[in-house]
């Protein structure tokens, strides 16, 4: 919005008059929002022993304001008021009453060239220690779990495993369905070339219980599990919920991180089957379209995925699984204590998770290579 | 560093807060005596909060200790610690009861967790609780079901869930209007005479201070240490500390009493 100066005000003046080692500033005009204020005389931005105001005319928050800046660049530490009218003065008092907090004010120079490089190198290790430590932490709590030490709700736990399982499950087929379906269409245009289109339920098969069944199920369950994971936890952090946890006597570890663990690794494997199977079923209708019958497809993907095929998807599924849950725990744990930050840890806890899925199931597939699975 | 005082139930001695390089407080010294209400004052910003987080084990000094009838509580190991906290009663400044669990829930979980209480009652234990803050009937409401003020004395139920021996409230008072004020200073006052308990409470509302506060730490932003410590009735007009006086007369001078 811009505010039009009134037709009848005057362009606001500053002119400093200096009288031997007197110094004084002369205020003049219509000090308003909007007008071009014209800044003259010797000795700018000092503070003046005085004011002279009889040309003053109306002013808003603009002269007051600077002001202050004329006196924060001038550097003065006891500013005169002299000759400032009243209001004018006492709204000066008051905005000089408490002093400018020194500590607060002088942020550090933003870092930049090699030391932003250090900087950044060390802030990754040590995101890396955490989420090795977490690991271990995890690890822990699990075994001290089995020996009966570590304890949470159990209805925390069905909660979870009831939101991220069967909540999960339609959007799991969605995705699984028009990956099988792409699968087919890709290959089959393929193969065809080679007269070779029945294979086509040979290579939906296979890459859906080795890779896409699993793969596309960890990345729904990051972006829906992982981040519900990351941004409960970080609001109870938030609202003091953990600390008071821990001054109750409860291991926050224990009974956070714990039930979303177990729940994830329970439900990863079972919503991996299902997407394997609702992906095939994807395959096997646009085979159907390109005339391969269900039935055949179903007999020719069978010679390809045996058990040992199928069980590696739902093997990796459990790790999946756990990467998921860490690393939405951990963000949430580490966030900090504003509305922002539980942003920050959503976005993160995805991004971790997501990272940590492509980079295990690089490892699982050189590893299975060497083993020859 | 001096010897804690073995009659004192908290002694803080030399204690130094600092987040990074910034010292919030530095060389704290103060007792708290058996069935104390002792007051945490000071103007906004000044470490109230954090000084009540280092003295329940949530942050650790820069620098001196914090003990509990002479005990070392900072250099305590941390199953040793567990054994200071169930002695200790927390409420927080927003409430901070769990908010995926009713108010009963929130009351008993501290409950069935310490205790081998049957679940039903655990269930009287905590009808009990919420009735004492006056809050009977809201058993099963969520904390964001209810108001504010609610949460804030369901939260002092729950910190007393336990029975506790030191109940350490965090700004008790801000928020609620004047009777429900009166009424919490009230229930504080009843819950010292009849269980015994200690109390340490942070807050900056005069009325309440002088209504219940019989011993006080002042923290002075300035000067980044304690103004004075003592019954706040005295150091009203007698503390020897400038700020403390402006604080407890709400910026007046005594001339300026005087001169009403």
């Amino acid at each position: 919005m811009k505010h039009e100066p009134a037709e009848s005000s005057d362009s606001p003046k500053a002119e400093w008059r200096k009288d031997g080692s007197h110094t004084v500033l002369e205020l003049s005009g219509d000090w308003l929002r909007g007008s071009t204020m014209s800044v003259s005389g010797a000795g700018e931005a000092t503070w003046p022993d005085e004011f002279h105001t009889g040309n003053l005319g109306r002013f808003d928050s603009m002269l007051p304001a600077w002001l202050l800046r004329t006196l924060r660049e001038s550097g003065e530490e006891e500013p005169s008021l002299e000759g400032l009218p009243e209001d004018l003065r006492g709204l000066m008092e008051l905005a000089l009453k408490v002093p400018e907090r020194s500590e607060a004010k002088s942020q550090e120079d933003e870092p930049h060239g090699l030391l932003l490089l250090g900087l950044r190198s060390t802030a990754a290790w040590q995101s890396l220690e955490s989420v090795l430590e977490f690991t271990g932490d995890t690890v822990s709590s699990t075994l001290r779990f089995f020996v009966g030490k570590a304890r949470f709700r159990s209805s925390d736990f069905w909660l979870t495993v009831q939101e991220c399982g069967i909540g999960a499950l339609p959007i799991v087929a969605l995705i699984s369905f028009l990956i099988g379906m792409i699968l087919a269409f890709v290959g089959n245009v393929q193969l065809a070339d080679f007269g070779a289109s029945l294979y086509v339920a040979d290579l939906v098969g296979i890459a859906m219980v080795r890779e896409m069944g699993v793969m596309m199920t960890a990345i729904i369950m990051s972006g829906r599990t992982g981040a519900a994971f990351a941004a409960h936890i970080g609001s109870m952090n938030a609202n003091q919920e953990i600390d008071a946890l821990k001054t109750f006597g409860f291991n926050s570890f224990d009974f956070l991180v714990l039930p979303r663990v177990f729940a994830l690794v329970l439900m990863m494997p079972i919503l991996t089957i299902y997407s394997n199977v609702i992906g095939i079923l994807g395959g096997m209708l646009v085979a159907a379209a390109a005339g391969i019958p269900p039935s055949l497809f179903w007999d020719e993907m069978l010679t390809a995925v045996d058990l040992t095929q199928a069980s590696l998807g739902v093997f990796k599924s459990i790790f999946f699984g756990v990467a998921i849950a860490i690393s939405g725990c951990l963000q949430g744990l580490n966030s900090g204590g504003s509305s922002a930050a539980v942003g920050q840890a959503t976005t993160r806890a995805v991004v971790t998770s997501i990272t940590a899925i492509i980079v295990l199931d690089s490892a699982f597939a050189v590893i299975f290579t060497i083993l020859e699975i | 560093m001096d010897a804690p005082d073995k009659d004192s139930k908290i002694s803080v001695r030399s204690l130094t807060m600092a987040f990074g390089n910034f010292v919030v407080m530095r060389d704290l010294n103060f007792d708290v005596k058996e069935r104390d209400i002792f007051v945490i004052m000071g103007g906004s910003g000044c470490g109230k909060s954090t000084l009540l987080r280092h003295m329940i084990g949530l942050k650790e000094p820069r620098e001196g200790s914090i003990f509990y009838e002479g005990e070392n509580f900072t250099e305590a190991a941390s199953a040793e610690r567990l054994r200071f906290i169930r002695r200790f009663g927390v409420m927080y400044q927003s409430g901070a009861l769990w908010s995926s669990m009713t108010l009963a829930e929130n009351i008993s979980m501290p409950i069935e967790e310490h205790t081998d209480l049957k679940p039903r009652e655990i269930r009287d234990l905590a009808h009990y609780k919420l009735a004492l803050v006056g809050l009977s009937g809201y058993e099963d409401y969520y904390p964001a079901q209810v108001s504010g003020g609610m949460n804030k004395r369901a939260g002092i139920a729950r910190a007393m869930a336990l029975d506790p021996d030191i109940l350490f409230l965090d700004e008790p008072g801000a928020g609620l209007d004047p009777l429900s004020s009166q009424r919490l200073d009230e229930l504080i006052l009843r819950l010292r005479d009849s269980l015994g308990s200690t109390f340490v409470i942070v807050t900056h509302e005069l009325a309440s201070i002088f209504a219940i506060a019989n011993n006080s730490v002042f923290l002075d932003t300035n000067t980044r240490t304690q103004g004075a410590t003592g019954d706040p009735k005295n150091l009203r007009y007698s503390s020897g500390d400038e700020t403390v006086r402006l604080f407890l007369n709400r910026g007046k001078t005594k001339e300026d009493q005087e001169s009403t």
